[in-house]
């Protein structure tokens, strides 16, 4: 395996369709959540714990080789907003035609098959890294770090804000995307026994809210 | 002009500028339309849909940067029927959604010929941009670049990716020149010193007839002949 390849996948620059989402930092901005580097930094924990955990153990899963169209089905379960699934099979559609191209690989394939308009983000995800020849922890530090990386980079534009600020707020960060990475590994691995069931359910109620409010907004910069 | 590839793994739906549809059907010609803000790209979309929607399947993709005004201005019109046009939402950024990352727009074009093809043409316009703004090769066969005189007669001199490499140039709204101090002759010779042998169309979509985006017609005909040979 190449560990490079991580950073190929990780790249914000990997053209599998992130650019135009916000991860929700458009509508906490517009509700007055987000204002500065100081409540990007709580709004990116608050994301980072719930569902940057969820999808870096559902990647990792992907990555063991749990059969992906039951981590897409765990998705779902644990995606409440409707607007939020649409979002994650539009990227997961996106990101498929991406690995694709990028590491050809029968497994992705087949879920592009069972999938056509696309499966959730993170199984992709952790589909691509295992096609790229990475292993589920790199899937997770994948996940955790995209969890992340675009609402940070989505507040640079909704808010001006100074882009120093917006990745020092990453780094501050980087210690706990460690933990939460690891913890998404562990499940994984538990899961492989136990079933996607022992995969964690972590769930942000706000930005579920958030996130159907915003689909029916006339006017937004950002698709979610 | 023709996009020459080669399949280099399985899978043709990966490859996004592949010639032909998963079932081996060519897929349609795709042309982009670019340029800045209000130089009149969707009023072109529009005159173009009226001059070709008799002859040819049709349908047409709109990257709007903020909001869906371009796809319901041409919804408005009823230059085609609404599940022939799509908007695809471009995170502020309407030049990485057809040049740095275009996957969003290969999904919009692909589900178009899914759900409404077969089609022979559809035509994907930018979100109004700045000069420097291009279509990926992996989207479209051909682009458009449009400005307009009332931009300020400069801009063919300024070149930039756009003026220089576009496809076709169309300096649009010549109507206005005389009412805004702008010299068509110095933007034709600052034009053809940008692009040497690329055609460049100055346009006004205002003439009585409705027929002032005829010489754009012809030159997309004659993709269309080349697509199909």
């Amino acid at each position: 395996m190449s560990r490079a390849a991580l950073l190929v996948l990780a790249d914000g620059r990997f053209p599998a369709g992130g650019h135009a989402h916000s991860g929700g930092a458009e509508a906490a901005v517009k509700a007055g959540r987000i204002t500065g580097a100081g409540s990007l930094e709580e709004f990116c924990r608050g994301r980072l714990h719930t569902t940057g955990l969820v999808s870096a153990s559902l990647a990792a899963g992907a990555a063991l080789g749990l059969d992906p169209v039951e981590l897409d089905g765990a998705a779902d379960a644990r995606t409440p907003s409707p607007a939020l699934r649409v979002a994650a099979r539009k990227l997961g559609r996106q990101l498929m035609r991406a690995a694709r191209a990028t590491w050809p690989s029968p497994e992705l394939d087949a879920l592009a098959q069972e999938f056509p308009k696309g499966a959730h983000q993170p199984v992709v995800l952790g589909l691509a890294a295992r096609a790229a020849g990475l292993g589920a922890e790199d899937a997770a530090y994948c996940a955790v770090y995209e969890s992340v990386s675009g609402p940070a980079s989505a507040t640079v534009r909704l808010l001006s804000l100074d882009p120093f600020d917006a990745t020092g707020v990453l780094a501050r960060l980087t210690p706990e995307l460690d933990r939460v990475a690891r913890q998404a590994v562990e499940a994984a691995r538990c899961a492989v026994g136990g079933g996607v069931a022992a995969l964690p359910a972590a769930s942000a109620p706000l930005l579920e809210i958030g996130a159907e409010a915003h689909a029916a907004w006339a006017v937004r910069l950002f698709a979610s | 002009m023709h996009l020459d590839h080669h399949h280099s793994h399985d899978g043709a739906a990966a490859v996004s500028a592949d010639a032909h549809r998963p079932d081996g059907r060519r897929r349609a010609l795709r042309i982009g339309l670019g340029g800045p803000v209000g130089s009149g790209k969707t009023a072109t979309v529009a005159a173009l849909c009226r001059a070709l929607r008799d002859e040819l399947a049709l349908a047409v993709v709109t990257n709007d940067i903020y909001t869906r005004e371009d796809a319901e201005f041409l919804l408005r019109e009823a230059v085609l029927p609404p599940e022939r046009i799509t908007a695809v939402e471009t995170g502020a950024c309407p030049h990485t959604a057809i040049r740095d990352d275009i996957s969003a727009n290969l999904e919009a074009v692909e589900d178009l010929e899914d759900e409404v093809g077969p089609l022979d043409l559809i035509l994907v316009e930018s979100g109004g941009d700045n000069l420097t703004a291009t279509f990926s090769k992996g989207l479209v066969d051909a682009q458009i670049f449009v400005i307009d005189v009332a931009g300020g007669d400069d801009i063919p001199r300024k070149g930039g990716p756009g003026v220089t490499t576009a496809d076709l140039l169309v300096v649009n709204k010549t109507d206005l020149a005389p009412h805004v101090g702008s010299d068509l002759g110095r933007m034709a010779a600052d034009a053809k010193a940008q692009r040497a042998e690329l055609p460049v169309v100055f346009q006004s979509l205002r003439a009585e007839d409705g027929d002032g985006v005829k010489d754009v017609v012809a030159w997309v005909r004659e993709q269309l002949t080349a697509w199909a040979a």
